[in-house]
């Protein structure tokens, strides 16, 4: 097999085009879909707490704290965001802990359509992308036109990341061939008049799919579609990410890489609040999929909390003192 | 076998953090023994500073409600803490006599005057502000108002020797005042204190608000010294060559620190060690038309 490429490369389209036969139809795909291997969910969960023993220390944390930090979106979603605070959480992006320059800046800021522009200034030359949930997010009720333009106006302002949400009715009614086709369309909208490309991120919605088999079709139904990144959950509901769903996502990713040559990123979203839990993903993506994926190109944290407890730890690390939320930003 | 004799059941000691009663997150113990005949009593939980880190942050988000109680309902919730003390009158009074080698008589004496300490320093919740706050004159059309405010976490040593009595006198001004309590229990006699934390729990102090640790106290001092999440310091318990580097270590965030003395447990407390643990906020009002 020739080395994997990411789902926006140039020859991508010509290798998910070998599976065009199971996302010729309905039937097809549900065909395919449901001939997925069943999960095993008492061994899923055994797994995954199993890798969430692991003791890391000392430099290992050091370097593994780093890295989290280095692949958070810090997210604010809030009806009550207002540019002064994306500003303010764009500055904190660029350099989380004014009192240590060495720590790393973070992966992306991740807010609405609305203040992509917003974020696209305030980030200026940084390196550090803009994030946009898009789609009508969180549930994702309203028709495609509407999704289009949300996802066309996002893009325009300058986002870098598109995250959509899938729509679950259609999913969990058995409509698999029309969430395909609407995570086509989002792609299609992510591309900008330059012929630049939006990444685009598929949001499952882990805790309303109901199953592992469900989420398992799911990730395999929208790298499929074309997806840049899958992520687990939205943040608004009860259950967001969790260790088991997210190792599930981990292995459809290699499984897919494995068979069609095109590697997808894996976002764990919400409900991420302590380094202990990060460091805790972080070895479950070390163990399913390796090094090639513990890069903020190939795996994300979608968490607004977690960044202080990040930082706070790595100032326990260097100073030997336990620190305290005194010397983190109240977000 | 005509007399039946039963199995004797023995109590876990257990750490008291956050309102509910963990083991070590290190797994360790260590053997308490009698003060005189050295006879075993008891294993104590050997506290880590990752279960004193554990405690702070019970501490800092109990802060927030307890400080927020008005004077009077601290006042009493803490007298209810003073009627639980009082109904397990004959727990403590066997152990204070085991800890600390005590006759039943003196023991009991010891109890007694814990219980009646608690009680005093509950009363003081809602008056402490008009001994040490109060309208200051000032020259214009001002109101200007000081009221004492508590400082945060406090990290107490309890005294080594008094493990009833002297635990009751350093750690009832630090909650009567609206702080919330990390405390270090005598290292050679801590059974008292950790059954004290059952008392607390089962009256209306909300969990984290007194946090009981025990262990080595150099061990479990250290790393509360230099908390940045601290805000002041009890030495009461530490030798002179532990409290100087703890003092040191307290210096990096400005600390406030209580410096140890030689105390007798018995006498008239004061106010000193209430107003160690305040900070007074002074307001300027302008006065109405």
């Amino acid at each position: 097999m020739p080395s994997p490429v990411p789902a926006y490369a140039p020859d991508a389209a010509g290798r998910l085009a070998a599976l065009s036969d199971v996302t010729a139809s309905d039937r097809a795909l549900r065909r395919f879909l449901h001939g997925l291997p069943g999960v095993d969910a008492v061994g899923l969960e055994a797994r995954a707490a199993g890798l969430g023993t692991r003791s890391i220390k000392t430099t290992a944390k050091a370097y593994a704290i780093d890295l989290a930090i280095s692949m958070i979106d810090l997210t604010t979603l809030e009806g009550a965001d207002t540019p002064g605070k994306v500003r303010a959480l764009c500055a904190k992006g660029i350099q989380p802990d004014p009192t240590d320059r060495t720590t790393p800046k973070v992966a992306a800021i991740c807010v609405y359509p609305d203040m992509v522009a917003t974020a696209k200034e305030a980030l200026g030359d940084s390196g550090i992308h803009v994030a946009s949930v898009a789609t009508a997010f969180p549930a994702g009720r309203t028709a495609l036109p509407v999704k289009l333009a949300d996802t066309a106006d996002a893009v325009a302002a300058g986002a870098d990341e598109i995250d959509m949400v899938i729509d679950r009715g259609a999913f969990l009614s058995g409509r698999y061939l029309e969430v395909f086709e609407e995570i086509r369309a989002v792609k299609q909208a992510c591309v900008r008049a330059d012929k630049s490309v939006a990444h685009l991120k598929v949001i499952f919605e882990n805790g309303e799919l109901a199953t592992y088999d469900n989420i398992r079709r799911c990730s395999w139904l929208a790298m499929l579609a074309g997806a840049d990144f899958i992520k687990t959950s939205t943040g608004k509901v009860a259950v967001n990410a969790t260790p088991p769903n997210t190792l599930l996502m981990l292995e459809a990713v290699r499984d897919f890489r494995a068979t069609v040559g095109v590697q997808v990123g894996v976002k764990p979203a919400g409900g991420i609040r302590t380094s202990k839990d990060a460091i805790k993903y972080l070895v479950m993506v070390n163990e399913t999929l390796g090094d090639d994926w513990l890069s903020p190109d190939w795996f994300r944290f979608g968490a607004s909390s977690l960044l202080n407890d990040l930082l706070m730890q790595r100032q326990k690390l260097s100073t030997g003192r336990y620190s305290g939320p005194d010397y983190v930003t109240v977000d | 076998m005509s007399e039946q004799s039963r199995l004797s059941v023995f109590k876990t000691y257990k750490l008291y953090v956050g309102g509910k009663f963990p083991r070590s997150e290190s797994g360790r113990v260590y053997e308490v023994t009698d003060s005189k005949g050295g006879s075993w009593l008891a294993n104590a939980p050997q506290a880590s500073r990752k279960d004193a880190r554990d405690a702070v942050v019970a501490a800092r988000k109990a802060f927030g409600g307890w400080s927020g109680a008005t004077a009077y309902n601290r006042g009493q919730v803490l007298y209810r803490v003073a009627e639980m003390l009082e109904g397990r009158r004959e727990q403590f009074v066997r152990e204070v006599a085991e800890a600390e080698g005590l006759s039943k008589s003196k023991a009991g004496a010891a109890v007694d005057a814990a219980v009646d300490r608690w009680v005093w320093y509950a009363g003081w919740t809602d008056k402490i502000a008009q001994v040490v706050g109060g309208a200051n004159p000032v020259a214009g059309p001002y109101f200007n108002l000081s009221t004492p405010e508590p400082t945060g976490v406090v990290a107490v040593l309890a005294p080594q020797d008094s493990s009833l009595l002297g635990l009751v006198s350093v750690l009832a001004p630090v909650i009567a005042t609206g702080s919330t309590a990390v405390v270090v229990a005598s290292e050679a006699a801590p059974l008292p204190a950790l059954s004290f934390g059952e008392v607390l729990a089962t009256s209306d102090v909300p969990g984290g608000v007194v946090n009981i640790l025990s262990g080595r106290t150099a061990e479990l001092a250290t790393p509360l010294a230099s908390h940045q999440d601290v805000n002041a310091l009890d030495l009461t318990g530490a030798s002179v060559d532990l409290a100087r580097t703890l003092e040191e270590a307290a210096a990096d965030n400005l600390k406030r620190v209580r410096r140890p003395a030689p105390e007798d447990w018995s006498t008239d407390p004061g106010t000193s060690r209430l107003t160690a643990w305040l900070e007074t906020k002074t307001v300027w009002h302008p006065i109405g038309v």
